[in-house]
């Protein structure tokens, strides 16, 4: 891919990021610092490709070390981040409830 | 269905559209983040999109070593499952410095792995890939030792006392300096086999400055330091794609990049301190005795008082900080409120941007004891509101709640803005002892009329006034 191409895509690609990233709440900024982390994890593939194209050992042991980095970061940081997030998203307690309990239970996510 | 897949062509429209799902599921997941309540399925949508990005990579044509692949990738599964069911909330900073640094890791492995792949070609390194590859090497290596120190530091296995050496500017200085040096040189041998000994040292050069860099920055500005870090892994990952001509990786690096940036200058903005006077001020570096060790006198309250205060309020506002997350103290915290609310008392929760070790760690807590998201009050929100308050109940907290940053114009955090608990009608303060907090300066709420002091551990406390209050 010509550089142009994708120094295109990474300024747009700011762009884009920037925008989304500022309407994201307060409260939701360890959440949030906790995903984007997992996502950077995307270099996995990178390791991916290293060692499954390579058959020197320095190299596939420099991979395979990668790939079990890359691993850490995205399992643990989409696990942890679904950890947190499911404490918020259990209670929109209802406010008025003291008068007349109009619904019995609230509804469970799905 | 097909039982083996094809191997696919990395050059392929199928390929890249694969990559263009994916991206936009990261992009997605983070728009639907904007909510408690769509949080959660967000996550799932971008962690959907790795797995097509994964998936899409395990399928190109050429990829072997099959083994090695599983082993990485089920010891890393392994690790990050178990981490992350174990870890809990109050640690949750650590365990993000710590998935921030293995990222960075292994972005500085790849860049040094597509070096000697392409010193094993024996072809010159054309300038825009080596570039990248230069880049993700320096900033990962400098992202994964940074990181590992800034874990240390959460975890206090490091001290989170600022450690300074004389000149460690200077050297960090130099050591940039050199690094820049020796990639240029890499940079101008790209087409006559550049040294691979010299890429070594420079990698281990990076290594070093990551230690550096974060080792003289105190605790407290850590939340700080992490989401920089953040930024720097997010970028290196973005250089990674440009060298393996990867747009998913591209457009992922850069979000977490923007997303770094943001929280990065958001919290600075909090501490009305810029990012470079963080970063090299070596704040928190300032005598702790010494000065500030003339007596004074403080009301001292037993949590019976604590609880009769409280009881007969009209409106409380918790101010919670650090210290509650230490003494693991939410839960308590929470059934202190619980109690209050029987009674009618209205109770909110005011959260400085910068309480605790990351931002939002606070609201973290706090959900985690089922604290309905509405009562968390941002700052702006809530200041306004402190005269009408009856009475502010600071748990942990301190630097943020320190009137000095209004009053005093030579104090360290002059014109921090703070929770102004100072203006509501009385002000208690749960803390183990008058210690000052990680900037290291006296706080002069704890000697204010309006305040009394219920010295003890914040869970200890926040219980023993729970149930007091049950008992009134």
């Amino acid at each position: 891919m010509p550089l142009i191409t994708e120094i295109t895509i990474f300024v747009l690609a700011a762009f884009v990021g920037f925008e989304v990233i500022s309407k994201v709440p307060t409260t939701l900024h360890t959440p949030l610092m906790s995903q984007t982390n997992a996502i950077h994890g995307i270099v996995l593939l990178g390791g991916l490709i290293v060692v499954g194209l390579s058959n020197f050992w320095l190299d596939n042991l420099i991979g395979t070390i990668a790939i079990f980095f890359g691993t850490i970061n995205i399992v643990g940081g989409f696990m942890v981040t679904d950890r947190m997030l499911g404490m918020f998203v259990r209670k929109p307690k209802p406010p008025k409830d003291e008068t007349q309990p109009s619904d019995e239970d609230p509804k469970k996510d799905s | 269905m097909a039982p083996v897949v094809a191997a696919l062509d990395p050059q392929s429209a199928f390929v890249q559209a694969c990559y263009i799902v994916s991206f936009s599921l990261f992009i997605l997941g983070i728009r639907r983040g904007t909510h408690p309540t769509t949080a959660k399925q967000g996550n799932l949508i971008a962690a959907a999109g790795m797995l097509i990005a994964v998936a899409t990579t395990l399928a190109l044509k050429g990829i072997g070593n099959w083994g090695l692949i599983a082993i990485g990738m089920i010891g890393g599964a392994i690790v990050g499952v178990v981490a992350s069911k174990r870890v809990q909330m109050t640690a949750m900073p650590q365990m993000v410095a710590l998935y921030n640094g293995v990222g960075g890791g292994a972005v500085a492995l790849i860049a040094w792995a597509e070096f000697r792949h392409f010193l094993a070609l024996d072809e010159p390194i054309p300038l825009d890939t080596f570039v990248p590859i230069l880049f993700s090497m320096v900033v990962g290596s400098v992202s994964f030792w940074g990181s590992n120190i800034a874990f240390g530091k959460l975890q206090g296995i490091i001290s989170g006392q600022p450690v300074k050496v004389p000149g460690q500017q200077v050297l960090n200085g130099l050591l940039l300096a050199g690094i820049l040096a020796a990639c240029i040189v890499l940079g101008i041998d790209h087409d006559s086999g550049p040294s691979q000994g010299l890429f070594i040292a420079v990698l281990i050069a990076a290594a070093i400055l990551g230690n550096l860099f974060v080792l003289p920055i105190g605790g407290a500005d850590m939340p700080v330091v992490i989401s920089l870090l953040n930024a720097f892994t997010g970028l290196s990952a973005a250089a990674a794609g440009i060298e393996l001509d990867n747009t998913a990786l591209i457009v992922a690096g850069t979000l977490v990049g923007s997303s770094g940036t943001i929280l990065t200058l958001a919290m600075a903005t909090a501490m009305n301190r810029s990012v470079p006077n963080i970063l090299f001020a070596g704040f928190g570096a300032l005598p702790t005795g010494g000065a500030a060790t003339e007596e004074r006198p403080v009301t001292s309250i037993s949590a019976q008082d604590a609880a009769i205060k409280l009881a007969y309020a009209d409106s409380v506002v918790i101010v919670p900080g650090y210290g509650m997350a230490v003494a693991q103290a939410q839960h308590a915290v929470k059934e202190m409120a619980n109690e209050l609310e029987k009674r009618g008392v209205d109770v909110a929760y005011a959260i400085h941007p910068v309480a605790g070790r990351m931002p939002g760690h606070m609201n973290v807590l706090l959900a985690e004891a089922d604290v309905p998201y509405e009562e968390l009050k941002e700052m702006d929100e809530i200041n306004p509101e402190m005269p009408h308050t009856d009475v502010a109940v600071v748990i942990g907290a301190n630097d943020v709640t320190n009137p000095a940053a209004k009053d005093d114009p030579d104090s360290p955090i002059a014109g921090m803005p703070i929770i102004e608990v100072d203006e509501a009608q009385q002000v208690i303060v749960i803390k183990r002892s008058l210690s000052p907090g990680f900037a290291g300066i006296d706080n002069d709420l704890f000697y204010h009329e309006k305040t009394s002091m219920l010295f003890s551990d914040a869970k200890q406390a926040a219980a023993d006034v729970a149930a007091e209050i049950e008992n009134l």
